[in-house]
């Protein structure tokens, strides 16, 4: 289990370092850049865009800058200036940082740094939740939450009324929500609650000053999700009802109840409390375009954004920072069955 | 009663009983399965009506998609009257209304589902395709082609998906692949690009836990070559999980395209009016996202298209995977 752990965790770094290389390339060869007047006409003062340009190193070649290092051989420079110089591009040069743990400037917001933008709240003096990434996470949790208070109940119903129409009903149910995609389920609601009865405002500029602004988007992010725990714990109720444990309880003559609460409920959360992180992950990581639907100030509406403005570095943080949520979460999955249930046996295969 | 009745060996009794019966195939017992499965008979049919449509629709539409009725625009469904105001209210001529420039609702949500059975179906083919071959492959072979292969799939498989069609869509619709066919081949490409990789992986882990059953050594002791081995003995064990998972695969290409229509990256609207795909349910959406206030009603109809096609893939899903797999019944 250890040996699989350490070779699973390092694994991700090359796979990091791949997604950051593949993501690098199809964003450069995009035709525009970050300096033009408007994404719509990429023009803009050449002699402004090629002083930008150096000033972020934008000049330099992509991977390896053999011109610099062939002038500082020339010019007798030691093997460690040369190599130096052998490197100094743009990738190696991001490489460089992101190892150090700098994200770079922004291009789309001069004069800022993308860890900044990311985890810096927009306003100064607010808590660190407050920030874009901090908006994103909350709005993961409280549809975190929303999937759980609605879902578990749901399931556990179904899973003890095995058969009957109340089961079939929140199966069914649970089926349904899982399919629609969130984004229609997004546009149902804001029809409905925003366009037609009027109850709450889409364009929240400030969700922080708003609370009732956070529902719609979480209950839109987390529906599939509730759905998800319905099912999940429906069938998990029903393979502990089948348990000898239970079996036993019942013959010893306890009460329903007691049986219910402290055998079977209680067990079968097992596989519904390990889901909640990686489901966190992907809550984190699905929101972006409810993020834009309903102008949440979070990293995804950032994310479209800053593809149009071609604003390269954030995003590569925003993609190195998907994912490595989604290996982590997907690390998380893995471990968790191996706890879960013994006989799988992660380390092999 | 002439002769007396001797008992039956309980052998026999099971031979009799099987006897009476046809034989069947895993396949036939499935469909037979998949027929009492109330779920995903709505299911078919509804993905069947929509294939209808689909193909169809120049004869079906009541107006040329992409016709514009001068003063007719923001058209509200007919079964809305607004007396008040003659030149929004609903029209006969009108079923679903009309958009921002007077183009009639109903005829371009068919013209979409036509758009939208292509983008499910054609990524799928392609998906499954690449997706068998590679973890065929890497599971047969083993050793360090499985790992090359597998290690492969892991960058793919990190790769936020929905991250990687916006960037890869964004950054190519200008250059000539981005133009082949209206955007489609870049959609189709960018689809494949990154779902491959959960089906290679299913089918690897289906391949390695065949490949130790008794039958697959069988054949190799008699001499069987690789080839024939993994084509007439491994995959056509692997095929029930390889079509649950392509039933998956049609509407999440569709969901795909919606969303990225949505977002405005999806494929070109066209202004041809010989094309065989005019619009799509993704631009439909973009439309309605953008007219949002004025005119609401336009994101409705997409919308219930793109909500009632998932619902109906996913209840055909679920039926698959109970009639293919009759042990897993209910577990998941």
């Amino acid at each position: 289990m250890t040996r699989f752990l350490v070779r699973r965790i390092l694994w991700m770094i090359p796979v990091l370092f791949f997604v950051t290389l593949i993501t690098f390339i199809i964003m450069h060869s995009t035709p525009g850049g970050p300096w033009d007047v408007s994404p719509d006409s990429r023009t803009s003062d050449p002699v402004l865009q090629a002083k930008l340009a150096k000033q972020y190193g934008l000049d330099l070649p992509w991977f390896i800058n053999t011109q610099e290092a062939m002038d500082s051989i020339a010019a007798g420079k030691n093997p460690l200036e040369v190599t130096q110089a052998f490197f100094n591009a743009q990738f190696p040069v991001y490489l460089w940082r992101l190892l150090h743990g700098n994200l770079g400037p922004s291009y789309q917001y001069r004069g800022l740094q993308v860890s900044d933008i990311l985890f810096s709240p927009t306003q100064n003096g607010k808590p660190f939740y407050q920030s874009r990434f901090g908006t994103t996470f909350t709005l993961g949790v409280l549809a975190m939450v929303f999937a759980l208070v609605v879902g578990f109940p749901l399931g556990l119903i179904a899973g003890l009324k095995q058969n009957t129409i109340l089961d079939n009903a929140s199966l069914f149910l649970a089926t349904a929500f899982y399919g629609i995609p969130n984004f229609v389920m997004g546009i149902f609601l804001i029809l409905i609650f925003a366009v037609w009865l009027g109850v709450v405002r889409v364009i929240e500029m400030d969700q922080w000053a708003n609370p009732r602004s956070w529902i719609l988007p979480a209950i839109t992010l987390g529906i599939p999700t509730a759905a998800y725990v319905a099912r999940l714990t429906r069938s998990s109720i029903i393979e502990t009802m089948r348990q000898d444990y239970v079996r036993t309880a019942r013959a010893k003559g306890l009460a329903d109840r007691v049986v219910v609460l402290r055998h079977i409920v209680r067990n079968a959360l097992i596989p519904v409390v390990t889901f909640v992180g990686p489901a966190l992950a992907t809550l984190v990581t699905g929101s972006f375009i409810i993020e834009s639907q309903f102008s949440v100030g979070g990293i995804g509406q950032l994310f479209v954004q800053s593809i149009s403005r071609r604003d390269y570095t954030v995003i590569l943080a925003l993609t190195i920072l998907y994912a490595f949520l989604i290996a982590v979460a997907n690390l998380a999955v893995d471990i968790t069955y191996g706890f879960l249930d013994p006989r799988i046996k992660v380390g092999g295969g | 009663m002439a002769q007396a009745s001797v008992p039956l060996s309980e052998q026999e009794v099971l031979r009799r009983q099987f006897a009476l019966r046809k034989p069947t195939s895993l396949y036939r017992d499935a469909w037979h399965r998949l027929l009492r499965n109330r779920g995903s008979i709505v299911g078919m049919v509804v993905v069947g009506i929509f294939a209808l449509l689909g193909i169809f629709a120049p004869i079906i539409v009541p107006h040329p998609p992409l016709l514009v009725y001068p003063n007719n625009s923001y058209r509200v469904p007919v079964w809305i009257s607004l007396p008040n105001d003659p030149l929004h209210t609903g029209d006969p001529r009108f079923i679903l209304g009309t958009d921002t420039i007077g183009r009639d609702v109903l005829s371009r949500v068919i013209f979409g589902a036509r758009t939208s059975m292509a983008v499910g179906f054609i990524p799928m083919v392609l998906i499954i395709l690449i997706g068998t071959t590679i973890g065929l492959i890497a599971g047969y072979a083993g050793g360090w082609v499985d790992n090359l292969l597998m290690r492969f799939t892991d960058i793919v498989y990190a790769f936020p998906d929905l991250l990687f069609f916006i960037i890869m869509i964004t950054a190519l619709r200008d250059t000539w692949i981005g133009n082949l066919l209206d955007g489609f081949v870049l959609l189709f490409v960018c689809l494949a690009l990154i779902s491959w990789v959960t089906v290679a992986r299913l089918v690897r882990g289906q391949v390695l836990s065949i490949k130790e059953k008794e039958y697959v050594e069988a054949a190799r002791s008699i001499g069987a070559s690789p080839a024939r081995i993994m084509l007439n003995h491994i995959f056509p064990n692997s095929l029930a999980p390889i079509i649950v998972s392509a039933a998956f695969l049609v509407p999440q290409s569709i969901v795909t395209e919606a969303v990225l229509g949505y977002l405005g990256v999806g494929i070109r609207p066209t202004v041809d009016p010989k094309a065989m795909f005019p619009t799509s349910w993704g631009n439909l959406l973009n439309d309605g996202r953008v007219a949002i206030n004025a005119q609401p009603w336009l994101l409705v109809a997409p919308a219930v298209c793109v909500a009632l096609i998932m619902l109906a893939f996913t209840f055909i899903g679920d039926g698959l995977r109970d009639a293919l797999d009759p042990m897993m019944r209910g577990t998941s």
